[in-house]
């Protein structure tokens, strides 16, 4: 039987192969047009990498973050591959995660991606969907909230996060080549950073 | 000998470079290259740059040259994994003209500081 872990990754996977035209669209707009092709890519050489049965968390997203720097094959790969590999890192030996587990993973996370990707919020990137998420998140525990409705709060946030790439201009990765000109498009990265956070939601409400 | 890594989305220019490199450092054996992905596409694949930077060194310390874009952020990625089991360094120089004077350099058996500067020397290279 698939372990939850196994499944939760499953409806990513799902998540990135349903928007992987939407995704590479976006890319084509202010970028090398292949993140949804290269996530997608990526994301099947992960299912098909892990162990279905593997109950053990921190197993899963090490396996599926070596996987994604091995098989993405743009920037997206190290940056995601070292995101699930550092919170994989404080799951290790969990079969089950809490919502202060969650949180410190989702920090740990993206800990991992400014120090791969050496970039901050506000430079139009996935940390402008995934930091103001955790901001909201930790704040939503911290008043008591349990695990889904902190993360329901992270999502909306994340989705704010992308709306307010839009207003910016990158000065990370490819789109900063294009200057101003990448202002009034979304970022692909912070788009698909918020299709997993909304992908793990969906799965644990069932 | 110092060894010497060649990062490229493509696997076709990786080898071009090897290819052009390695005429001006004819018998040079400690060059070997990562382009591309495993199935041939057009990517960059931080297990086998690490898995080509560990062919190429041989205890003397590897200088790898990458392309623009995930070709560096891959190449960091790869040396981190190697959690400092080998000496290498990433070039800030063009790769093409980098390679060439990184072969030569190696290949006279030039330690891997002198290397290493001297392909980023290539960073100055006037063309007209």
């Amino acid at each position: 039987m698939a372990s939850r872990i196994y499944e939760c990754i499953g409806k990513i996977s799902e998540a990135i192969n349903e928007n992987k035209d939407f995704l590479t669209d976006l890319d084509r707009e202010i970028g090398d047009a292949d993140h949804g092709v290269n996530m997608a890519r990526g994301f099947s050489a992960v299912m098909e990498a892990i162990p279905q049965d593997e109950t053990d968390i921190g197993t899963v997203l090490k396996k599926t973050g070596m996987t994604l720097l091995s098989k993405v094959g743009g920037a997206s790969g190290p940056l995601y591959g070292t995101a699930y590999m550092e919170a994989g890192k404080l799951a290790a030996g969990k079969s089950e995660l809490n919502a202060e587990d969650f949180g410190a993973m989702l920090n740990a996370a993206i800990e991992g991606i400014q120090k791969r990707g050496k970039a901050v919020r506000g430079e139009k990137t996935m940390l402008d969907a995934l930091i103001p998420a955790y901001e909201a998140y930790t704040a939503k525990v911290t008043e008591g909230a349990d695990l889904i409705s902190a993360l329901e709060e992270a999502c909306t946030k994340a989705k704010e996060g992308i709306e307010f790439t839009k207003t910016i201009r990158a000065t990370k990765g490819r789109a900063s080549y294009l200057g101003d000109r990448s202002i009034g498009h979304q970022d692909p990265g912070a788009t698909s950073a918020t299709l997993t956070l909304e992908a793990i939601l969906d799965y644990l409400k069932g | 000998m110092v060894g010497i890594v060649i990062v490229s989305h493509s696997a076709k220019i990786a080898e071009g470079i090897k290819e052009l490199a390695l005429q001006m450092a004819i018998g040079y054996e400690g060059l070997y290259t990562a382009g591309g992905l495993e199935d041939g596409s057009i990517g960059t694949d931080a297990v086998r740059i690490m898995e080509a930077i560990q062919n190429a060194d041989q205890g003397d310390g590897v200088v790898v040259l990458a392309d623009l874009g995930s070709g560096i952020i891959s190449a960091e990625t790869a040396i981190d994994m190697l959690e400092g089991a080998v000496k290498v360094q990433i070039a800030d120089a063009p790769i093409v003209e980098g390679a060439i004077i990184a072969a030569v350099e190696a290949s006279i058996g030039n330690p891997f500081e002198q290397v290493l500067s001297e392909t980023e020397k290539t960073r100055e290279f006037r063309k007209i």
